[in-house]
């Protein structure tokens, strides 16, 4: 009560300007809280990122013991557009970002539309389900679906067999027909937990009086839905639609483990570790995998702005 | 009265399909935890074995005797050796908690800073912070390894703590847990002659509490799943974490399901019960961050 009563007629100051010295007092005490947080930050993440760029203007490998090699210009990107598998990567990112984004999405606000309204227990039970996959690690998830596609032993071989969807024992990941469309249902699995946490969350938030008022007026569900439910939740979709973008363009723990980039996988972000630690004639070519992480953040940046952009005009 | 018998055959028809595909979702995990107790036989039936039907440690034995190593090797001590996998799992935790305690202590004081001061360059830390949120964190991986290299630190837990920590979500989910904070308290604390750091200590720190304790296991089971650093920063089998270690028995030529479900389970478990414990904070941090992301 004290506190606060002390405390307006403090504020009232401070609608005048600030001056100077209290100015300072802010700076100091801000940037001392702040600077454990910056020195990792700036160390770890802000630092990196400045050498990426300039890294991607040089030859730098890994053999090589100065930070940055020589600066070669613009050749990696020169590079680039003649690099066939590159621009498969390219392509084979698109591809599943292009499928399982919409398909996380529309699932997502499908699965959360359908338990919201459920009772606590259920909504929780679901939440949790779907939320597993996510929980268990990229590893342990992909460990289990490796032996489930396995060509022998998998079940899913033999499931199909069984029910004559199939004739013969299919080499999921080893076929390139397929190969690609078993990693975007895994990478589905395990992305669609945290969207429908988000919805759920949101749609309970959706204001009850408009929901009530628009049932008054004799709208079905589905109008309730699109016309009333759907404008509130559209910050949130915008917010799921940018981290399923991002998450789909960093799949690579399925690529690396599954099929090695074979059979028609190969994705930038698992070529970038292939250029840069397993390249066989020189070991590391770190300055142009460095390159490719521009054009690939370019890429998710460009995407994500266009996203924003999209989603603002509605 | 028509509407409504079709609203509740589509309630029907939704609970139906939302079973089946719970347990599909579930059942990847339910194909770990089986597996990893069948004989071999069940494992390489042609015909899939629904149920163990018989159940047995041999997996846990063969992965458990694979390799061994001492058990942890801190500050120049050494401890008893033992099978690698205990190992990994060990090394794994301790990341994990490091990863973890660093990024709460720091995010929770940043967060405070980027919500309640008015220093100058804040407005540009802010936007760093998000630009940094939206990239994709593999990208800096390589500059990232040089630079552990440089200072020593390359295959050692602290490479893969580090990043971690300086991963910029925690200071923007702190920061929209401590703008709820009332100005007047902390005000009214500075009259009544707080120090910065009391005013912290005994205004903030408790009214952020849920938000620490969301990205605290928000923290612990990201930095337990991340795969892609600890692939780059560990070369080593002392030093690897129980992911990277079920990798390398992925890698391996001839895959010994049995041991590859063992130590699947051996990884998640742990992780699973974290989640399922904590779950209700879990979500709270998932949904905070997402506010005006």
């Amino acid at each position: 009560m004290n506190y606060q009563r002390k405390g307006r007629s403090f504020l009232a100051k401070k609608h005048q300007k600030m001056s100077r010295a209290l100015q300072r007092r802010e700076d100091i005490s801000g940037y001392s809280f702040m600077l454990p947080s910056l020195i990792f930050f700036i160390g770890f993440v802000v630092a990196p990122m400045i050498i990426c760029i300039l890294m991607g203007f040089t030859d730098a490998n890994m053999t090589d013991s100065s930070m940055l090699g020589h600066f070669i210009g613009l050749k990696n990107y020169a590079k680039l557009f003649q690099d066939k598998v590159f621009q498969e990567a390219l392509w084979n990112t698109f591809l599943i970002v292009l499928v399982s984004v919409p398909a996380t999405c529309a699932f997502s606000l499908w699965v959360s539309s359908s338990i919201y309204q459920m009772g606590s227990f259920s909504r929780s039970f679901y939440r949790i389900v779907f939320y597993l996959p996510v929980v268990t690690g990229s590893v342990a998830v992909t460990a289990v679906w490796k032996w489930m596609f396995d060509g022998y032993t998998g079940i899913i071989n033999s499931v199909l067999t069984g029910a004559g969807l199939i004739e013969r024992n299919i080499n999921w990941l080893g076929d390139t027909r397929y190969a690609l469309w078993c990693i975007i249902l895994i990478l589905f699995t395990t992305s669609v937990g945290q969207p429908i946490v988000l919805y759920v969350s949101a749609l309970g938030n959706v204001d009850r009086s408009l929901v009530e008022a628009a049932e008054v007026d004799g709208a079905t569900n589905t109008q309730v839905f699109w016309n009333v439910k759907w404008p509130q939740v559209l910050p949130t979709t915008l917010y799921i639609l940018v981290i399923t973008t991002i998450n789909s363009f960093q799949c690579f723990a399925l690529i690396q483990l599954l099929t090695s980039g074979g059979s028609g996988t190969n994705t930038v972000m698992y070529h970038i570790y292939y250029t840069a630690f397993k390249l066989t004639e020189q070991s590391g070519h770190f300055g142009y995998a460095n390159a490719m992480g521009v054009v690939l953040a370019i890429a998710i940046g460009l995407l994500s702005a266009l996203q924003f952009k999209l989603a603002k005009e509605k | 009265m028509k509407t409504n018998a079709r609203s509740r055959a589509y309630k029907i028809f939704t609970n139906i399909v939302l079973v089946i595909l719970a347990i599909l979702f579930l059942f990847p995990l339910y194909w770990i935890i089986t597996g990893a107790f069948k004989t071999g036989a069940d494992i390489f039936a042609t015909k899939p074995v629904w149920f163990p039907t018989k159940w047995t440690m041999a997996n846990f034995d063969r992965l458990l005797n694979q390799r061994t190593s001492p058990l942890f090797q801190l500050f120049g001590w050494t401890g008893p050796t033992g099978p690698a996998a205990y190992r990994w799992l060990i090394n794994t935790v301790l990341m994990s908690v490091g990863a973890m305690l660093l990024t709460c202590a720091t995010a929770s004081m940043a967060g405070y800073a980027l919500a309640k001061k008015r220093f100058r360059g804040r407005g540009l830390i802010f936007s760093l912070i998000v630009c940094a949120m939206a990239l994709p964190k593999q990208v800096i991986l390589i500059p990232l390894l040089k630079e552990m290299s440089a200072l020593h630190l390359y295959n050692t837990l602290w490479a893969v703590i580090f990043p971690t920590v300086g991963w910029p979500f925690g200071v923007f989910l702190m920061k929209q847990f401590s703008e709820s904070v009332p100005s007047e308290m902390l005000e009214a604390a500075r009259i009544d002659g707080a120090s910065e750091l009391r005013t912290f200590a005994t205004v903030v720190l408790p009214l952020v509490k849920p938000g620490i304790g969301a990205l605290a296991i928000f923290t612990f089971i990201n930095a337990w799943n991340d795969y892609f650093m600890q692939l780059v920063m560990l070369s080593d089998n002392v030093e690897y974490t129980i992911s990277m270690g079920i990798s390398t028995l992925m890698g391996e030529a001839s895959v010994d399901m049995g041991v590859l479900m063992a130590g699947s389970a051996l990884a998640a478990a742990p992780i699973i019960i974290v989640f399922l414990i904590f779950q209700k904070y879990f979500t709270q941090g998932i949904t905070m961050g997402a506010v005006k992301g």
